[in-house]
């Protein structure tokens, strides 16, 4: 046999493999650092341009307060339906209320619903779907059922149903997008850990012995997020697009409180839709240039979290 | 030797996989992986485990350490003197026996966590063996790296910056990093190219010699075993069908399985040229296993008691030596 000779000659072997040894951690001290994800994320022209625009108006959302002229609530019946000017940059509504200010004051609700519902779906689905993936079990098959009938259910409804119940507010919103947008999250994150459970590595990890939590939550975690993250964006997107359409219906955040929703509310009505177009327009093209920026982000993201394109 | 307790002795070990179907996914069967086996592992040796993929290798490894919970029989490990069994200890008690036995994977790729460097994927384990302090885990990391004919500074990089060999060499430094009596080598060299396979397999050995370990290295490859083995027990749909050591083994197989398992490694040796025996048909399912000898259907010397009675593993012995075999037509 071959291996028979092999062991006699065992130490001229090892030399050859020494330099071999030699050659491939020489080769290997060349390798550059840093954070292949983000270089890829930032390599991407559109979701750069998201990442601009989207900060911009975070910002300028943010800063409200110091950047207007105007108290988003002040009414002003002297000055009712303006047309933009420099005075009112988006001119003024119903009420004599400046829009450029309603509009910026109403991204800082918009975005809160809209990220604060996101963070708040995810953190629970992420919470469940780590733990139901990787261990299964009774809690794990009921969390899986109760968000497959969430998600069947028709959302707009169940949105329309749940207002009735607790209420108009801020908070009552997210809560409710919280209820309804859990069950996404949790059923990708649970798919990526059964299939990040099989990995070896995670099977080392048992053989230590290391309790479960931790194996769950520090170790197998971190590989599942990039998908997460993602949907994350995506759905943050979402939820601002939901704001708008319920406040536009008068189901959303209550009418007092300007919200990009609330804004566009004013123009349910044909003639202000036909007449008024700063009342509409300016506000509906933010919105949409922050969807169009998330959703951009969100590309940019999920193509830097491809494993397939990982080297 | 003989005298001495081995260190692990599994006794009709069982482990099926539930097989589910339908709408409600409801458990119709089970595959039964590993179907009842004996199996003594002796303190100091290494055991080669050999078969076709599917055979249930990887399940028996599993199940031994417990990676799998097994469905039946059991698994006792020698304790100063008594001997436990590891089926029926509750996950705490189990903790402590983890340590002693670990395993090293084959597949370089999916054995490290690409999320963390060497270092920070394998401190919460040091840190549970008792290396309190971040400076005695980066010693000991650093020394176990060292073991394996790596730098020291190789512990803050991160997996996809090494080559499968020496993905590999980490893996068996994060085996040894518990300090166990016995390591399980999966197929540890099996997704390896043949020059690092050989270095790797040199390497597993001085391990072995220094440190004194015990080893089951569970392979396909019969040509690798052979290089490693003191003892060779060779698997058949779940089950062992021979068992002996490696010399032995080679050179008189009594089972019909193992003469057409050696039968198929090219052979660079004249003077033993053999005659090829190519098995008829595919690995029964273990579903579904033929009934009498599970190797009935492609043994080409069955006789007709074969399809009825299973052949139980019968000890011979031969030069003083024992050798086990499952064969109705087994003889010394
Ligand atoms: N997680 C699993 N679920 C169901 N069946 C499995 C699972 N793992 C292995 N099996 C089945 O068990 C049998 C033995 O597999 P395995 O132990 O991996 O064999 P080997 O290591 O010899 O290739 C195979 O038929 C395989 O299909
Ligand atoms: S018992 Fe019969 S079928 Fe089974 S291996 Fe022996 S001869 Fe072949």
């Amino acid at each position: 046999m071959p291996e028979r000779r092999a062991r006699a000659g065992r130490s001229r072997l090892d030399g050859k493999l020494d330099r071999i040894r030699e050659a491939e951690e020489a080769g290997l001290l060349e390798h550059a650092r840093g954070s292949r994800a983000l270089r890829k994320m930032l390599g991407n022209r559109l979701s750069l341009l998201g990442l601009a625009v989207f900060s911009a108006i975070v910002l300028s959302a943010l800063l409200a307060p110091w950047i207007c002229r105007y108290d988003p609530q002040k009414i002003d019946l002297r000055s009712v339906l303006r047309p933009p000017s420099a005075a009112h940059l988006f001119g003024t509504d119903k009420l004599g209320r400046d829009i450029f200010s309603r509009v910026l004051h109403g991204g800082r609700i918009s975005i809160l619903v809209g990220l604060g519902s996101a963070l708040g779906a995810a953190a629970i689905g992420i919470l469940l779907g780590s733990y139901g993936g990787y261990k299964g079990g009774p809690a794990d098959r009921a969390f899986l059922r109760l968000s497959e009938v969430f998600m069947a259910f028709p959302q707009i409804i169940l949105v329309l149903l749940l207002v009735s119940i607790v209420g108009q507010s801020v908070s009552n919103l997210v809560l409710i997008f919280v209820a309804t947008g859990w069950g996404s999250i949790y059923r990708m994150t649970r798919a990526r850990m059964l299939s990040i459970r099989e990995e070896e590595y995670v099977q080392a990890l048992r053989a230590f012995g290391l309790p479960d939590l931790l194996i769950c939550y520090k170790h197998m975690l971190p590989n599942a997020l990039g998908p997460i993250m993602v949907n994350i964006t995506l759905s943050t997107a979402m939820f601002i697009l939901q704001e708008a359409a319920l406040s536009f219906l008068g189901l959303g955040v209550p009418l007092e409180i300007a919200t990009w929703g609330n804004i566009l509310n004013a123009a349910n009505d044909i003639n202000v839709l036909a007449r008024y177009w700063w009342i509409w327009l300016p506000v509906g093209s933010v919105i949409s240039l922050f969807v169009l920026s998330v959703n951009f982000i969100g590309d940019g993201l999920r193509d830097s979290a491809d494993p397939s394109q990982l080297g | 030797m003989a005298a001495e307790a081995p260190l692990v002795s599994i006794r009709g070990l069982e482990l099926g996989y539930p097989v589910r179907s339908g709408l409600f996914k409801r458990v119709v069967g089970s595959v039964r992986a590993v179907a009842g086996v004996d199996l003594d592992i002796r303190r100091g040796e290494t055991l080669g485990l050999v078969g076709e993929s599917g055979c249930g290798k990887t399940s028996l490894g599993k199940a031994m350490l417990q990676l799998e919970r097994p469905t039946g029989g059991e698994v006792l490990l020698d304790c100063g003197g008594a001997r436990r069994d590891l089926c029926r200890m509750r996950q705490g008690e189990l903790r402590e026996a983890r340590r002693r036995m670990q395993i090293v994977f084959q597949d370089p790729y999916s054995s490290l966590n690409p999320a963390f460097t060497i270092y920070g994927s394998l401190e919460d384990a040091m840190r549970r063996y008792g290396l309190a302090t971040r400076a005695e885990r980066r010693r000991r990391l650093g020394e176990l790296l060292e073991a394996v004919n790596m730098r020291p500074e190789h512990m803050d990089r991160y997996p996809s910056e090494f080559s499968g060999g020496q993905r590999q060499r980490i893996g068996i430094a994060r085996a040894l990093s518990a300090d166990p009596e016995l390591v399980v080598c999966d197929e540890a060299v099996s997704a390896l190219d043949v020059s690092i396979r050989a270095q790797v397999l040199n390497l597993l050995l001085k391990l072995k010699a220094e440190r004194g370990l015990t080893y089951l290295f569970i392979s396909h490859d019969l040509s690798v075993v052979e290089y490693v083995s003191d003892r060779i027990a060779v698997m058949y749909l779940g089950r062992i069908v021979e068992l002996a050591g490696t010399e032995e083994l080679y050179s008189n197989p009594l089972h019909p399985y193992t003469r057409a398992l050696l039968s198929a490694i090219p052979i660079a040796d004249p003077d033993r040229a053999r005659r090829r025996i190519v098995l008829e048909g595919d690995v029964p399912s273990p579903v579904d296993p033929p009934p009498g000898c599970p190797f009935h259907p492609r043994c080409p010397d069955r006789v007709e008691e074969c399809s009825r009675v299973p052949p139980a593993l019968r000890t011979h012995m031969i030069k003083g030596e024992a050798h086990a075999a499952a064969c109705h037509l087994a003889k010394e």
